[in-house]
């Protein structure tokens, strides 16, 4: 894309030397060979192993659903007065997860960050399939499921429209739109490598299918011209994407008048721990996944250490939203604030705000030590430690602030059932599930982008070797 | 919807109701056997059996042979009875318009072809009745939808009522509904018995009886004021010399009448008339939300304390006292003691008052000492005006004490005024029962008749071993139980007979001030039950015999006041009760040396008592009374006013004994004194003295329906001489646990537990949740209240204002006068079909209350204040809930109110998680019985019945209000004021609650809340609630408040 009389490109080069984005001694043809390798070979053992396990979790997330239907949310824990519990915590996760994947592919994609290349395929199939399980929870936690598309604005005899103040409606909107454009970027972003695996595959059937997915595709200039305008006019779109629906998420808990909720901060402090959790879960994906399919020469250290300085540098202002919350809480002398922070720090949830801190607040400091931040084993155990710190994010934001709000006589406890985390960890198995399915059945890394920045290549940061 | 606008009908109606309906069999054709005889003598040979065999088939005579007794008898078999029930069943639900959804029977109904005069589908009918408690007769308005009681309201005429009833009375649709009554005689405890062969059997043993006089019948009843049962059972008495009638009436009023006994020479009954009474002081008692003229006195105590910005007086009230007692909570001052303290205290007080001979010091406590000069000043200076009240809780020593007292005051024919007894051959009921297990032991009864579900195996002292009797007893007796559940003692009975429910039966009753009222049933006996006139009738040869029968011949001799006897008794049954009934108070004097020796009893039982030593106190349930409701599930799910638990029963103890025991909530414990011991689960109450420990009547029973199983039984414990305080009782840490629903505070982590209640009065207080303050400070400025709170202005907005042109609906709630009793919750749960949820689910934090009583202590927590605030809707002005549902389910009505639209709810909760009250409800799971026939006929046909996913919450009755604004349409004339009751206002019996148009003036509930004392709760966010309250006020003594540090207490 990029081109040597691109002056951005041309100060580029007067950067300081950086480790490469590729482990020397690659050209396009291996990068082509060991990326379309993986999933043209026969299926490696392990997968089957780790996809019976995710497909037997996502069995669970079948029979937690089927008994949700039929007795209704009250095999869950919520009650009154906490109406939201696991389904709406378990919705801003993966919500929030599923930013990361848009965030690499359309920001740093107009940012010109191009180490983005070798983990933005990935990265956008996880925000796809984060969304698809958030996606199920507005649905799942409805008192009469079967009556969710009376959340769209649809014609109907009665004349009856969604209601437009509710951030609810506005969720709909938020959610389906990301979906929709982050589904069309990746789709678009897959359809070269697609016409790679059509022409690289022996199998008859999977050359029509590669095929079919390929939708003619050439190689032809003109389908690069139309192919690149496209792709950035669509990272133009979602990028704003990636700021409005966490900020929308957000409102649901904003424009509540419930102490703990009710706070200007929301909107950046969940963009931020959006993406923070989003970087943690790449990182808990890239991880294993360079190591079993040896991708290392193209997801190497410096992605990793990448990734670990945008974690911590998003989990510093997530930790400034939580001191802000306790200095405004104080600062506002408004009781119900004041207490509601009291609750937070030594209510009965307290280890929940503990544990809290200890994952998003103290742990990711080690990302400060390059040691640290270049060591895929400490990043993995951060990025888990930081994914369960953004689920008890959640917990702390909906469940305490609902559990003691303002009337002390309507206060109340909340636990999960069985039913809860079965309903969780089968999404977890949807997840993980299709991720296996798309590891195995797609290129997990951009083939064409790959060729792009190989040394020789016609672009790419580091085309010349450095001294 | 003022039920003294619907048309009451009378009996005939009632009774040509239910023969509309097609339930009634055809009469037969009648058998002349003078005829037959005729006929068989012309014939011969083969001809006179062919004849016979022609006879034989007529429908007459398979009648005649059909049936032991001709009318009725062989409906009472099991399988007849159901089918009745599905007629009745299917024909009302056919009416209501509820086929749609209901599977239809197999039989034939019958439409009404002819509709009776009156009787306009879809509108209710109102009949006049009464409903008892302990024998004892509330009046009621009993609203009836085609034929089908759905919901009991207070009759506005009846002195008990006043228009507002206890939560018994409102409960009692359900208890006649409640599947779980017994449905069939029993023989033996199986089905199949019949009421033909109980006569027969009944019949042979009281003949072979008749030659010995009748000795050996015994009959047993619980208290009985009915003149017609009274009647009734002279007459059989007569006829059976010998017999003996025994009374037992668990929670009775025993030990006053033993005080009455003791200080006036017969059991004279005390009354109090509350709006003379200008300083009135409880010891121990709870005189507003028990017994049968609770609802009448707190009516007057209220009427006596309620302040306006216009109107400040109210009366002083002090409360000593164990346990903390709906009376305290409205009180100006609450000691707490211990129970011999209290005891300790009557007697200083009397010798105070000089009503006692002094005899040393026998408060030594400082604040005690304070107190009794307070007290003692303010009685003295409102002589004749003033009111002691121990109560049937106070042993008798201390209420012959009282009764000195209150005569020294000279109140007596004042504010305290003695009746004749009411009740019909009033008896010791504790010796009656004794005589009773000590006849059966030495095998002296022949036949043992219990009747109008008494029972004595459940509920019998202790130390009788009623059940060991009844088992011995079982050879060579016949044991006859009539009640409305197989309960406990039918288990040991050869015979079981359902009894009919007060709103099936035809009787009679005495209210607490004599006046008789009239019970006429609204539907035929669902399951077949039997009235306790019937079952006498049946012994007295007259086995067809209806109860309807026996009260008309009853009344027909006496009820001719003012000419012909149709006309009056018309007239009762219209009015719910006979005119010029009620008793009049009688001249007693105190028997000398009475007092003298109640004093020496109450030194002499000081001097026995050890420190440390934990009294147990029993007291009937203030959900289920003696037990007698314990399947009730309305009551059941009720959350007992002030501990707020549902479902069980609890040992409950201070903060302190309990710390001291070593034990929490939750957590098991052995009770034990002389021998007997009970397990119990505590619970830690706040207002508890030290030392003492409550265990409330009715749970730990093994036959009582949706009762079975729940809570631990008072009645193992409670021994004839200990019926309501047992000293020196061993508590004993088990380790086990036993979850306890309580629906405030849930107390569910440990650790965290005895800080809860701390945290939430400490939050309660920073919030002003309760506003409260004194008649001094009100007097002082009469806008403190106003000032108390910052209160955005209603023009902040960038929004306009909602504009109401026609009605604004509003409520406003009188916090001075609530005490918590808790009508109203079950008056809402009536009125709009609200379901109930089950223990489980209690626990799970779901019930599904529309109005709820919020309680709050203040100040300290080992002896707080207690407030009550009844909680419904607020309906917002700028409502959080609708803003935030997706899809307008929840929605602003032209007249204000925040309407919710059950068809169009989704379920996402979020409406609730941001109602800053919390007073939306959920159903999380199908918590409507829809699978249960019977329990959709307890169901108001004008509320939607929610299904499962749906949110719901108070609407302002807006069926009332929709109800009322089609009369005025109708009748092209606007709503009167106060027209328009919502539920939990109707029922209230200290006029608490009043609802109305905002934009009327004329309406009350538009000058409450222009008084000055009016505050929003939660104002300062600025959700503008309709629902408003009036602060809580205190007239407290000056000798008292200054030394208890002033305070200005808010909760």
């Amino acid at each position: 894309m990029a081109t040597l009389d691109d002056p951005g490109f041309a100060a580029a080069l007067q950067k300081p030397y950086r480790p490469p984005i590729v482990a020397p001694g690659h050209t396009t043809a291996s990068v082509t060979d060991q990326i379309s390798a993986v999933v043209l070979q026969r299926t490696p053992k392990w997968w089957f192993f780790g996809f019976a396990g995710a497909f037997s979790l996502l069995m669970v997330f079948l029979v937690s659903v089927t008994w949700l239907f039929a007795k209704g949310v009250g095999v869950w824990g919520i009650n009154w007065p906490i109406g939201w519990g696991f389904d709406i915590i378990n919705f801003v996760w993966w919500i929030g997860i599923g930013h990361a994947g848009t965030l690499i592919s359309a920001i740093l994609l107009l940012l010109r960050q191009e180490w983005r290349t070798s983990i933005n395929r990935f990265a956008e199939a996880m925000t796809l399939f984060a969304v698809a399980c958030a996606g199920m929870y507005p649905v799942l936690h409805l008192g009469r499921p079967w009556l969710a598309y009376w959340l769209f604005p649809y014609p109907n005899t009665m004349n009856l429209w969604p209601q437009f103040r509710s951030p609810l409606i506005w969720d709909v909107f938020a959610v389906s739109t990301y979906a929709t454009v982050s589904a069309l970027f990746w789709y678009v972003g897959l359809v070269p490598d697609l016409a790679t695996l059509r022409d690289r595959s022996r199998n008859r059937v999977a050359q029509i299918i590669y095929g079919f997915g390929a939708m003619g595709w050439r190689g032809s200039a003109a389908h690069w011209h139309n192919y690149e305008t496209a792709y950035v006019l669509l990272a133009g779109l979602a990028t704003p994407l990636v700021l409005s629906v966490h900020t929308v998420v957000s409102f649901d808990f904003a424009i509540g008048i419930i102490p703990g909720w009710h706070a200007t901060i929301f909107p950046p402090y969940f963009v931020a721990g959006a993406i923070y959790a989003g970087f943690a879960m790449v990182l808990t994906l890239a991880i294993p996944l360079r190591a079993l399919f040896n991708l290392e020469d193209f997801i190497t250290t410096r992605h990793l250490q990448n990734m670990g300085k945008v974690m911590l540098a998003t989990g510093l202002i997530v930790v400034y939203g939580y001191m802000s919350e306790l200095f405004f809480a104080w600062y506002s002398g408004n009781v119900y604030e004041m207490f509601m922070a009291w609750n937070r720090v030594f209510g009965p949830y307290r280890w929940h705000w503990y544990t809290l801190l200890l994952c998003n607040a103290v742990v990711p400091q080690f990302l400060w030590l390059r040691r640290v931040r270049t060591s895929p084993l400490w990043l993995f155990v951060i990025s888990i430690f930081v994914s369960v710190g953004m689920w008890l994010e959640r917990f702390i934001i909906i469940v305490t602030s609902l559990h003691r709000d303002f009337l002390p006589a309507s206060w109340g406890l909340y636990h999960g059932t069985i039913w809860d985390i079965g309903t969780f960890v089968g999404t977890i198995g949807l997840f993980l599930t299709l991720f296996f399915l798309f590891i195995r059945f797609l290129p997990a890394i951009s083939i064409f982008e790959m060729r792009t920045i190989v040394p020789g290549s016609h672009g790419g940061e580091y085309s010349e070797v450095p001294e | 919807m003022n039920p003294k606008k619907a048309n009451p009908m009378d009996s005939v109606n009632a009774k040509g109701k239910c023969e509309a309906a097609g339930v009634r069999p055809p009469e037969p054709a009648r058998l002349d056997l003078a005829e037959v005889r005729e006929r068989l003598r012309a014939k011969r040979g083969p001809e006179f059996w062919r004849s016979l065999d022609e006879l034989a088939a007529t429908p007459a005579f398979q009648d005649l042979l059909h049936r032991e007794f001709p009318r009725h008898a062989s409906e009472w078999t099991d399988g007849v009875s159901r089918r009745r029930f599905l007629q009745l069943a299917s024909a009302s639900l056919a009416l209501a318009g509820l086929t749609g959804c209901t599977k239809q029977p197999v039989e034939k109904i019958i439409p009404y072809v002819r509709q009776p005069e009156q009787l306009i589908p879809g509108r209710p009918l109102y009949f006049a009745t009464a409903l008892t408690l302990g024998g004892y007769a509330t009046g009621v308005l009993a609203e009836s939808h085609q034929g089908r009681p759905t919901k009991i309201e207070g009759n506005p005429d009846h002195p008990a009522s006043l228009g507002a009833t206890d939560v018994f009375t409102q409960a009692a649709v359900l208890t006649l509904y409640d599947p779980e009554r017994s449905q069939t005689i029993l023989r033996a405890g199986r089905q199949g018995g019949t009421w033909g062969g109980f006569v027969g059997e009944a019949g042979a043993t009281l003949r072979a009886l008749q030659a010995i006089n009748g000795r050996g019948l015994r009959l047993l009843t619980g208290a009985v004021t009915s003149p017609t049962l009274a009647a009734q059972i002279a007459d059989l008495l007569r006829r059976f010399p010998e017999a003996r009638w025994h009374r037992w009436e668990p929670a009775g009023r025993h030990q006053s009448a033993a005080a009455a006994a003791r200080a006036f020479g017969r059991p004279l009954e005390t009354r109090y008339d509350f709006t003379r009474a200008r300083v009135i002081v409880t010891l121990g008692a709870d005189v507003l939300c028990e017994g049968p003229e609770g609802v009448r006195y707190s009516r007057d105590f209220a009427d006596g304390r309620r302040v306006r910005g216009d109107r400040q007086e109210m009366s002083r009230v002090y409360a000593v006292e164990s346990v903390p007692s709906h009376s305290a909570t409205v009180a100006d001052h609450r000691l707490q003691l211990t129970p011999p303290q209290v005891e300790a205290f009557t007697l200083a007080l009397a010798q105070r008052l000089g009503a006692a001979p002094s005899g040393g010091p026998v408060v030594s406590d400082a604040t005690a000492v304070r107190w009794l000069e307070a007290v003692a000043q303010d009685l003295e200076q409102n002589r004749g005006a003033s009111l002691v009240i121990a109560g049937e809780y106070a042993s008798p020593a201390a209420q012959v004490l009282v009764h000195a007292v209150n005569q020294a005051l000279g109140n007596v024919g004042s504010t305290v005024y003695h009746l004749e007894p009411l009740e019909a051959d009033p008896v010791d009921h504790v010796a009656s029962l004794r005589e009773l297990v000590r006849d059966l032991n030495a095998g002296q009864v022949e036949l043992l008749l219990m009747l109008d579900g008494v029972n004595p195996v459940y509920t019998a002292p202790a130390d009788f071993g009623f059940a060991q009797a009844l088992q011995a007893a079982q050879k060579n007796t016949v044991l006859v139980h009539h009640g409305l559940f197989d309960d406990e003692t039918s288990e040991y009975c050869h015979w079981h007979i359902p009894a009919a429910h007060e709103l099936e039966s035809w009787s009679d009753a005495r209210a607490f001030d004599g006046t008789v009222s009239l019970i006429q049933p609204l539907i035929d006996p669902l399951y077949g039950g039997k009235t306790s006139h019937e079952v006498l009738a049946a012994l007295s040869n007259q086995p067809d015999v209806t109860s309807y029968d026996v009260v008309r011949q009853f009344w027909s001799t006496r009820l001719t006041a003012g000419g012909a006897f149709e006309a009056a008794w018309r007239e009762a049954l219209l009015k719910g009760l006979i005119p010029g009934t009620a008793a009049s108070p009688t001249p007693a004097a105190l028997a000398g040396g009475a007092v003298e020796q109640a004093a020496g009893e109450i030194l002499a039982a000081l001097g026995r008592v050890e420190q440390g030593q934990i009294t147990l106190l029993f007291r009937p349930d203030p959900a289920i009374w003696d037990g007698r409701f314990a399947s009730n599930a309305w009551l059941q799910e009720l959350p007992k006013p002030i501990v707020k638990l549902t479902w069980d029963n609890a040992l409950i103890l201070s903060p302190k004994t309990a710390e001291r025991l070593n034990v929490s909530f939750h957590e098991t414990v052995e009770v034990s004194a002389g021998g007997r011991k009970v397990d119990a689960a505590v619970w830690i109450l706040p207002g508890v003295a030290e030392d003492t420990a409550l265990l409330t009547l009715g749970y730990g029973r093994k036959r009582a329906g949706k009762g079975t199983g729940q809570g631990f039984n008072a009645y193992a414990l409670r021994t004839s001489n200990a019926l309501w305080s047992l000293p020196a009782v061993q508590v004993r840490g088990t380790g086990g646990r036993y979850e306890l629903a309580c629906t405030q505070n849930h107390h569910l982590i440990r650790g965290d537990e005895v800080n809860e209640d701390a945290l939430a009065t400490e939050a309660a207080a920073e919030r002003h949740v309760i506003r409260t303050g004194t008649l001094a400070e009100l007097r002082h400025d009469r806008d403190f209240i106003q000032k108390e709170r910052e209160k955005p202005a209603a023009d902040d907005s960038m929004y306009p204002n909602y504009k109401y042109p026609g009605h604004a609906w509003g409520m406003a709630i009188d916090l001075n006068v609530c005490t918590g009793c808790s009508a109203c919750v079950v008056a809402c749960q009536s009125e709009n079909n609200i379901p109930v949820v089950g223990k489980q689910q209690v626990l799970a934090g779901r019930e599904m209350h529309w109005l709820r009583i919020d309680r709050y202590f203040a100040g300290d927590l080992d002896a707080p204040q207690i407030h009550h605030q009844p909680l419904p809707c607020m309906h917002c002005e700028t409502a959080p809930c609708e803003v935030v549902c997706p899809v307008a389910a929840t929605a602003h009505s032209d007249e204000g109110l925040n309407d919710m639209v059950y068809n169009r709810c989704v379920g996402t909760r979020y409406c609730s998680n941001n109602c800053p009250y919390k007073v939306r409800r959920f159903n999380f799971l199908r918590y409507s019985d829809k699978d249960t026939p019977v329990l959709a006929l307890v169901n108001n046909p004008d509320v939607t019945v929610r299904m499962r996913g749906v949110m719901e919450k108070c609407t302002y009755c807006v069926q009332r209000i929709e109800q009322a604004k089609i009369e005025s349409k109708v009748e092209h004339k606007p709503i009167a004021a106060n027209q328009v009751q919502t539920a939990c206002q109707q029922v209230c019996p200290t006029r608490a609650i009043v609802f109305g148009d905002i934009n009327d003036p004329q309406w009350d509930v538009t000058r409450w809340k222009a008084d000055p004392l009016n505050y929003g709760l939660l104002e300062e966010i600025n959700t503008r609630p309709r629902t408003t309250y009036l602060a809580k006020l205190r007239n407290p003594n000056p000798l008292l408040e200054p030394a208890e540090g002033a305070e200005h207490g808010h909760a």
